[in-house]
């Protein structure tokens, strides 16, 4: 049974909505081109055509929302996407088989993972090969991976004593087979949750690591180096800070409320057991 | 008690000794000999031979990555192939600046979360608590670095009543020192006080619930005096929980942190080891932060194991 439509699902609906719409818009249109540099629109107040004014190298803030946007949703989607991917299936192994070596060593080299933060990751990988967008979107995938197996196993484990998969072992049907057709579909709504979750931390960490520089490289608008660039002018041009913090704010903001909603939408027994939250 | 305490012991060093192989396996990926870097290209072989003599880079990695991490467990973190300093020394003095400023982040966090949350939860069905678990979600959504920013503007450029970076230690001038780190602190600690506000919320709710606290209600105590006296140990547990979490997080956050405030903290050393590409450095300062994490993961494990009984039979 589906539970009611809420407060937090629309309004994180339609924030992240906001988001994906600026990021689709930019594709084909933006006020101006976001890379453009204008020295005679240095610092240019709003106004003009420039509804939010310009950067210190006459760069439309606008525009360079709008395409940073896309640059947050693209590094969420690959690093949510490679958690999912890598954590989920070895947290149906684990949850299948609690008791043996095998998901004894995925939950220990889970914690071990778990030790190695997106930042730290995203240092080392930057250190080596260089810091890009690939290197932020895969630290931040690996970092979240064990987000998703613990998540994944304990659900599982939940599913795995329900009557209908008894009914299932007790029929002889395959571990792979009962996989794929009872548990997976049985925990799918927490693992929607966990991806709005993951990705409103995700936003947080390619913000974090472009503001240090080891992430999206320029001349590719990103929030987080708008922010870096708009702090060295934070007491003459306080504005430029002001729009990129509140589009991160805002986007991680809507996952967030959006991930809480879908609990609530999604799964009404849970919504009793998180009624604290 | 004892068993379950070695047992989490064992664990940790053994996760401590993998962590190295693989932060050591990681850094020795890395194109170009340290050697030949140090040199330049107009280097004559036989000096980069020589230099890597000198280095120990000319053994086999396996005796290289030995003698790594056995120096480690005393202190010694190798000496930098670019400023041919030793890194033990330099980690300890940043170390130090990290910890106040991790600790002041959480204490800031805790003096926020634990009354905003217990109200929030004693009055979760009037306007006010639902005020604070809706600021608490906002809160959330603002990462350190953002809230750094904020903090400037509104003390640092408006009110110009706080310096808006920099750090004096506290042996020169102890009051400069405190009004160096109270905008970090805040930045650290507001926004995971807000993360903790809806935990101890959650927690205060769950307990709130429980029949011995009703007991207490029944026996004539008053709400918040029940509380006090049967509740709050066991609101704890699953916030000691979030409180492990969070003190890595805000060690993290303290790299971003210190990068604002100009803090020459263990952050400030790791990104300028980065920019400068010591390795060797970076690779020290990588495996301090992950120990830091796993020895964090292991007290709240022990913590818990403390505040509830029940628990140490379970893992």
């Amino acid at each position: 049974m589906k539970g009611r439509v809420n407060a937090g699902l629309i309004a994180g609906g339609l924030l992240v909505g906001l988001v994906v719409l600026a990021a689709l818009v930019s594709f084909v249109w933006t006020p101006h081109d976001p890379t453009l540099v204008d020295a005679a629109r240095k610092l240019q107040p709003p106004g003009d055509g420039y509804l939010l004014g310009a950067d210190k190298f006459g760069r439309d803030t606008l525009s360079q929302l709008m395409v940073g946007a896309r640059t947050t949703l693209y590094v969420g989607i690959v690093a949510v996407g490679i958690a999912a991917l890598i954590g989920t299936p070895l947290g149906l192994i684990a949850g299948m088989t609690p008791r043996g070596w095998l998901s004894e060593l995925i939950m220990r080299i889970n914690d071990l993972v778990f030790a190695f933060p997106a930042l730290l990751l995203a240092v080392m990988l930057g250190a080596v090969y260089g810091a890009s967008t690939l290197t932020a979107m895969i630290a931040i995938g690996v970092a979240t991976v064990p987000a998703f197996a613990r998540i994944g196993r304990a659900a599982t484990m939940q599913v795995m004593v329900t009557d209908y998969v008894l009914a299932a072992r007790a029929a002889g049907r395959r571990r792979s087979a009962i996989a794929v057709r009872h548990v997976l579909p049985n925990i799918g709504s927490v693992l929607i949750v966990q991806a709005s979750v993951s990705f409103a931390i995700a936003i947080l960490a390619e913000a974090a690591l472009s503001f240090l520089g080891f992430g999206t490289r320029p001349p590719t608008p990103s929030w987080g180096r708008m922010l870096q660039e708009a702090q060295e002018l934070l007491f003459s041009t306080p504005r430029l800070a002001l729009w990129p913090g509140v589009a991160i704010a805002l986007a991680v903001l809507g996952f967030n409320l959006l991930g809480d909603g879908l609990r609530d939408y999604l799964d009404p027994k849970l919504r009793r057991a998180h009624a604290g939250r | 008690m004892i068993l379950f305490l070695l047992k989490r012991v064992a664990v940790l060093l053994v996760s401590t000794a993998i962590a190295g192989v693989v932060v050591f396996a990681f850094m020795a990926l890395l194109p170009g000999d340290p050697a030949e870097v140090a040199l330049g290209v107009n280097a004559t072989p036989e000096a980069v031979a020589a230099l890597r003599e000198q280095f120990g880079t000319d053994r086999p990695p396996v005796a290289q990555f030995l003698d790594w991490f056995g120096g480690l467990a005393t202190g010694d973190f190798g000496t930098s192939y670019v400023t041919s300093t030793p890194i033990g020394p330099q980690i300890a003095d940043r170390l130090g600046v990290t910890a106040v400023l991790v600790i002041g982040g959480m204490l800031i966090a805790l003096v926020v979360a634990v009354p905003a949350g217990t109200f929030a939860a004693v009055h979760h069905r009037n306007p006010l608590g639902a005020a604070i678990s809706a600021f608490s979600q906002v809160g959330i959504a603002i990462p350190a670095f953002l809230a750094g920013i904020l903090l400037v503007f509104v003390f640092a450029v408006q009110a110009q009543v706080l310096p808006s970076g920099g750090y004096v230690p506290i042996s020169e001038d102890p009051g400069a020192w405190l009004r160096g780190l109270l905008l970090p602190w805040l930045s650290l600690g507001i926004v995971q006080g807000a993360v903790l506000t809806r935990y101890v919320r959650s927690a205060v709710l769950d307990v709130m619930r429980e029949d011995f606290l009703r007991t207490a209600r029944a026996k004539g105590r008053g709400r918040l005096g029940a509380l006090w006296r049967h509740g709050l140990r066991n609101a704890s547990i699953p916030v000691v929980t979030v409180l492990g979490l969070q003190l890595a997080t805000l060690l993290i956050g303290a790299v971003v942190v210190e990068r604002i405030f100009v803090i020459p903290g263990l952050g400030d050393l790791l990104l300028n080891g980065v920019a400068g590409r010591d390795l060797l450095l970076v690779q020290g300062v990588v495996m301090v932060l992950v120990v830091a994490v796993l020895v964090i993961n292991f007290v709240v494990d022990a913590a818990y194991a403390l505040l509830d009984p029940r628990l140490r039979g379970a893992r």
